[in-house]
């Protein structure tokens, strides 16, 4: 019976020291407890989402980079293609002028020695003439030495003139 | 209430002691010694109970015949008149002081009373600092110290991991607001009742802790004792009603989801329900001091039992303490888990009663509004 007796003096200092208890942890522990214990989960929480963005920031910019990179590689495949084009362009354009020019050169320089060839055949039939010429006027020079001679030899041109 | 143990080993040898060394004057005083033996003879179970009841002084232990014990301040008030005096005034309650003694049977026993005339036993308004009043003192000021140092703690550390004694309870604190107030309460109000809980559940732990420690100041069975745990029972009590919403009192007055026969014209729903809400608080009371008081019965128990063998023959006596010894340290591990279970478990039902008062039915009534 004593043992469920409660006392009377134990619940008034009970009420009395629990009451202070709960006030005095209330207004001077809890608060600051509680309110670290959050800030440091806030705390914790804020730098894994922020090392998430991070990662997710830096995965974004290692794609980008990969396709600034793509990009870059398949400007430069371009202007190289570009480049190529004209260099080859330029080469059949300088190809076609070359041969245009030596043909040009080769026709130009057949004329030439055509005409060459043709003055130097004129110049060798004149030669042959002129050759010919001193040639006959040798051989009737000493043939008509004599005016017997001369006079036999006019006959003859004259007959040969009047067989004509 | 460990530490009279430790008397109690310390008179016992004594008296054992005693025994064999005065056969001689037991023997020649036949009828003094009848007396006497009845006196002196070891009863378990009041030497239990005295060790687990309050007492208006707190007994260290007993050197040969002397008592060591400190004597603590005693305040009546009785027709009218306010009585102050230290409890060593009843002479371990052998002596009367201003018709004021300590009754010795009946269903006051162990408490102060004044005998009227007619011999009936009157009790008067008793506010004494008895022992478990003033261990709960020294226990609250070391608790209030013990967190003002830890909070102090949390102030210098910041958002950085805690240190030293804040990290051997920051886990408990953690463990009370999220598996006890965010569990039972819900994320909306927990918060507003998470410093309550917490109060609770250290006052109780630290006190169980307390009462597993044999010597002063620790000690006193706090919350073995049926005043403590009903005062704070109290306080959740005051809390649900105070906190209580109108979902929860239509819940108790009229409560949806039974038939309406059951409401009128007798309220017999009404009615469990408002005994419920009395029977809640009274669980909490009655399962604490319970728990509590029969750990440290068993434990007591045990010792005993080196006495009563003790008193056949002192051979079995010192056989029974090697077994009394080791299931006494056994108990006391068991009691240090019970410690936590028991704050653990008040703190919980506390946490759901008062997530009971704030619950939001919302979806109830809408599921009523369907049929």
């Amino acid at each position: 019976m004593e043992l469920v007796n409660p006392g009377l003096g134990l619940i008034f200092w009970m009420i009395v020291v629990f009451s202070a208890v709960l006030l005095i942890l209330k207004k001077f522990v809890w608060p600051s407890i509680l309110q670290s214990l959050k800030d440091r989960e806030q705390h914790i929480e804020d730098a894994l989402h922020q090392a998430d963005v991070t990662r997710e920031e830096m995965k974004k910019l290692k794609l980008d980079n990969e396709a600034l990179l793509k990009e870059a590689k398949e400007e430069r495949e371009a202007i190289m293609n570009e480049a190529r084009k004209i260099r080859e362009k330029m080469l059949d354009e300088a190809r076609l002028k070359a041969n245009a020019e030596a043909d040009r050169i080769v026709e130009s320089a057949r004329v030439q020695i055509e005409n060459e060839r043709k003055a130097a055949l004129i110049d060798i039939k004149n030669q042959i003439a002129e050759i010919s010429i001193e040639v006959a006027e040798k051989i009737l020079r000493e043939k008509l030495q004599t005016p017997k001679d001369h006079e036999q030899y006019i006959q003859r041109v004259i007959d040969s003139k009047q067989l004509n | 209430m460990r530490r009279p143990r430790i008397a109690y080993i310390t008179t016992c040898l004594l008296f054992f002691f005693l025994l064999i060394n005065t056969p001689q004057s037991v023997a020649s005083e036949a009828v003094h010694e009848e007396q006497a033996a009845e006196a002196k003879a070891f009863r378990p179970g009041d030497m239990i109970i005295s060790h687990i009841v309050d007492a208006y002084d707190w007994h260290i232990a007993d050197i040969g015949h002397t008592h060591i014990t400190i004597p603590l301040p005693v305040i009546l008030y009785d027709e009218g008149k306010w009585h102050f005096f230290m409890s060593g005034k009843f002479e371990h309650g052998h002596a009367a002081y201003h018709g004021f003694e300590i009754a010795k049977e009946g269903a006051l026993k162990g408490k102060i009373v004044r005998y009227a005339a007619d011999g009936t036993a009157i009790r008067p308004w008793d506010f004494s600092v008895t022992k478990n009043v003033f261990a709960v003192f020294i226990s609250s000021i070391l608790l209030i110290l013990i967190f003002l140092s830890v909070a102090k703690a949390y102030k210098k550390t910041r958002k950085h991991a805690p240190k030293g004694f804040q990290s051997v309870v920051e886990p408990v604190i953690l463990f009370v607001r999220d598996e006890i107030a965010l569990a039972t309460i819900g994320k909306k109000n927990y918060e507003r009742f998470t410093p309550y809980l917490l109060t609770v559940f250290f006052f109780i732990f630290f006190n169980n802790l307390l009462g597993l420690i044999p010597i002063f100041p620790a000690g006193a069975n706090i919350t073995g004792n049926i005043a403590v745990t009903g005062v704070l029972a109290l306080f959740t009590f005051g809390m649900t009603l105070i906190s209580g919403n109108k979902n929860y009192w239509a819940h108790i007055f009229n409560t949806p989801g039974v038939p309406w026969w059951l409401k009128l014209p007798l309220p017999l729903m009404p009615i469990i329900e408002l005994v419920g809400v009395f029977t809640k608080p009274f669980v909490l009371m009655i399962r604490l001091f319970a728990n509590i008081t029969a750990g440290h019965i068993i434990i007591l128990g045990f010792i005993s039992l080196i006495f009563v063998f003790g008193q056949t023959s002192l051979v079995a006596g010192y056989g029974m303490s090697v077994l009394s010894v080791t299931m006494s340290i056994f108990m006391n591990f068991l009691e240090l888990l019970v410690a936590f279970i028991q704050a653990y478990v008040f703190t919980l039902l506390s946490s759901i009663f008062l997530g009971m008062a704030v619950e939001e039915h919302e979806h109830e009534e809408h599921h009523e509004a369907h049929h």
